[in-house]
């Protein structure tokens, strides 16, 4: 009788364990399995268009928007300074690669030698850094146009984040998952309760998107950012600059942009949508 | 005559009091129900047409169920008042914000939303 009791608790410890440390390759499959189920008339590739494969009304808008991008001025800059050169002869092409199109699939990705996430964004301020340039500002302006043509040129591309079975790069995934699940803020929260469990509903007159598919299409181009913007009618906003305003929309104080915290959230938030098509930039509300 | 006329005076002060008062109450619940009315509108306040539908409602939510029949969903108004409280105090997952237990809304703020969603 003892030995049965024992069995059974081991047996139940072992699966109870099993539940919590997931593996990274289990959840995405969950993940993805979750919205398919609450959403079963979307086909995969449409989770990449966000709300707007979930309402016809809001299809409109967006293809409206997609007819005449408001943004290509600004991603004109992005170019400019993608081939500008650095005041010692280098350019952003010593540390990414001279094709353009190689470069955000790769992003982000856990680098080991350094037990880091690196970011596209992150690396663009290192570039700066290595070569004498005074950084960009991160979350918004000159580092999201850079950022929207380098992904503009990775059309055809999925979302592909491999997260290796080492201690570390599994912590910082963990983490990441752990922002995502967590009630946060004065109102109290999670990224999950609206962009998971209440994804598709209106607040109000805006939808809450499903967290699947959210990071195929940063930088975003933001409607209501852009709408805001009196200086210049700029709607861009990277990931992180989005990650800084839905904290505050929680009312909970934003970690910094570039902080651990954001770029294991990104890790995490991104590996959730592998094998979605790469569309940025696009359009949203 | 002098002795007679004592007690209905009386009786008209008394009278008049009495209704005074009641006119009083009814004034001031009307004016918290019209307090938690605007409260429940308001974007940096209760916010509640963020997620409810409920009578007048300009663009509401779909998040959580509509706002209709409170009395008789909440027979007893303290349990209505500890939802609107901290809602995950009875369930850990609720999607509603805490307003008491996170100071989104004083107690008396508090006290004409319940006053208001009792009238729904």
């Amino acid at each position: 009788m003892k030995k049965i009791v024992l069995l059974t608790l081991t047996v139940c410890l072992a699966l109870g364990a099993g539940s919590v440390f997931a593996s990274p390759k289990d959840d995405i499959k969950a993940f993805q399995h979750y919205f398919k189920k609450r959403f079963p008339k979307v086909k995969f590739d449409k989770f990449a268009d966000g709300s707007f494969a979930l309402d016809k009304g809001l299809a409109v808008d967006m293809e409206s928007q997609r007819d005449f991008p408001p943004w290509l001025d600004f991603l004109e800059d992005g170019e400019k300074i993608w081939k500008t050169k650095f005041p010692n002869g280098k350019s952003f092409a010593s540390c990414f690669g001279k094709k353009v199109s190689k470069i955000r699939v790769k992003y982000p990705f856990w680098d080991e030698k350094g037990k880091t996430v690196r970011t596209l964004e992150g690396d663009i301020i290192a570039c700066q850094k290595k070569n004498g340039v005074e950084p960009f500002k991160v979350g918004k302006g000159k580092i999201a146009h850079l950022s929207a043509y380098i992904v503009s040129k990775s059309h055809g591309d999925r979302i592909h984040v491999v997260v290796p079975n080492t201690k570390a790069a599994l912590a910082a995934y963990n983490r990441g998952k752990h922002h995502f699940y967590a009630k946060r803020g004065q109102l109290d929260f999670s990224c999950a309760d609206c962009h998971m469990y209440n994804s598709g509903q209106w607040i109000r007159g805006n939808m809450l998107s499903p967290a699947l598919g959210h990071v195929t299409h940063f930088p975003v181009w933001r409607g209501s950012s852009s709408r805001k913007n009196l200086k210049n009618g700029d709607g861009f906003l990277t990931l992180e600059g989005r990650y800084v305003d839905c904290n505050k929309q929680v009312r909970a104080k934003p970690f910094k942009p570039q902080s651990e915290e954001y770029r294991d959230l990104e890790f995490f938030h991104a590996a959730m949508s592998n094998g979605l098509p790469i569309m940025g930039p696009d359009y949203r509300e | 005559m002098k002795l007679r006329a004592k007690p209905l005076a009386m009786a008209v002060v008394v009278m008049t009091a009495l209704f005074g008062f009641q006119a009083f109450q009814t004034a001031a619940a009307e004016s918290a129900v019209e307090m938690g009315k605007e409260l429940a509108n308001n974007r940096q306040k209760g916010n509640c047409v963020a997620c409810h539908a409920f009578k007048d409602a300009v663009l509401p939510g779909t998040i959580a169920p509509p706002l209709v029949g409170m009395m008789k969903r909440f027979p007893n108004k303290a349990k209505l008042r500890a939802q609107i409280y901290d809602a995950t105090a009875t369930n850990p997952h609720s999607a509603m914000p805490p307003f008491g237990k996170y100071k989104v809304l004083t107690d008396k703020e508090i006290d004409a939303v319940v006053e208001w969603v009792y009238t729904l």
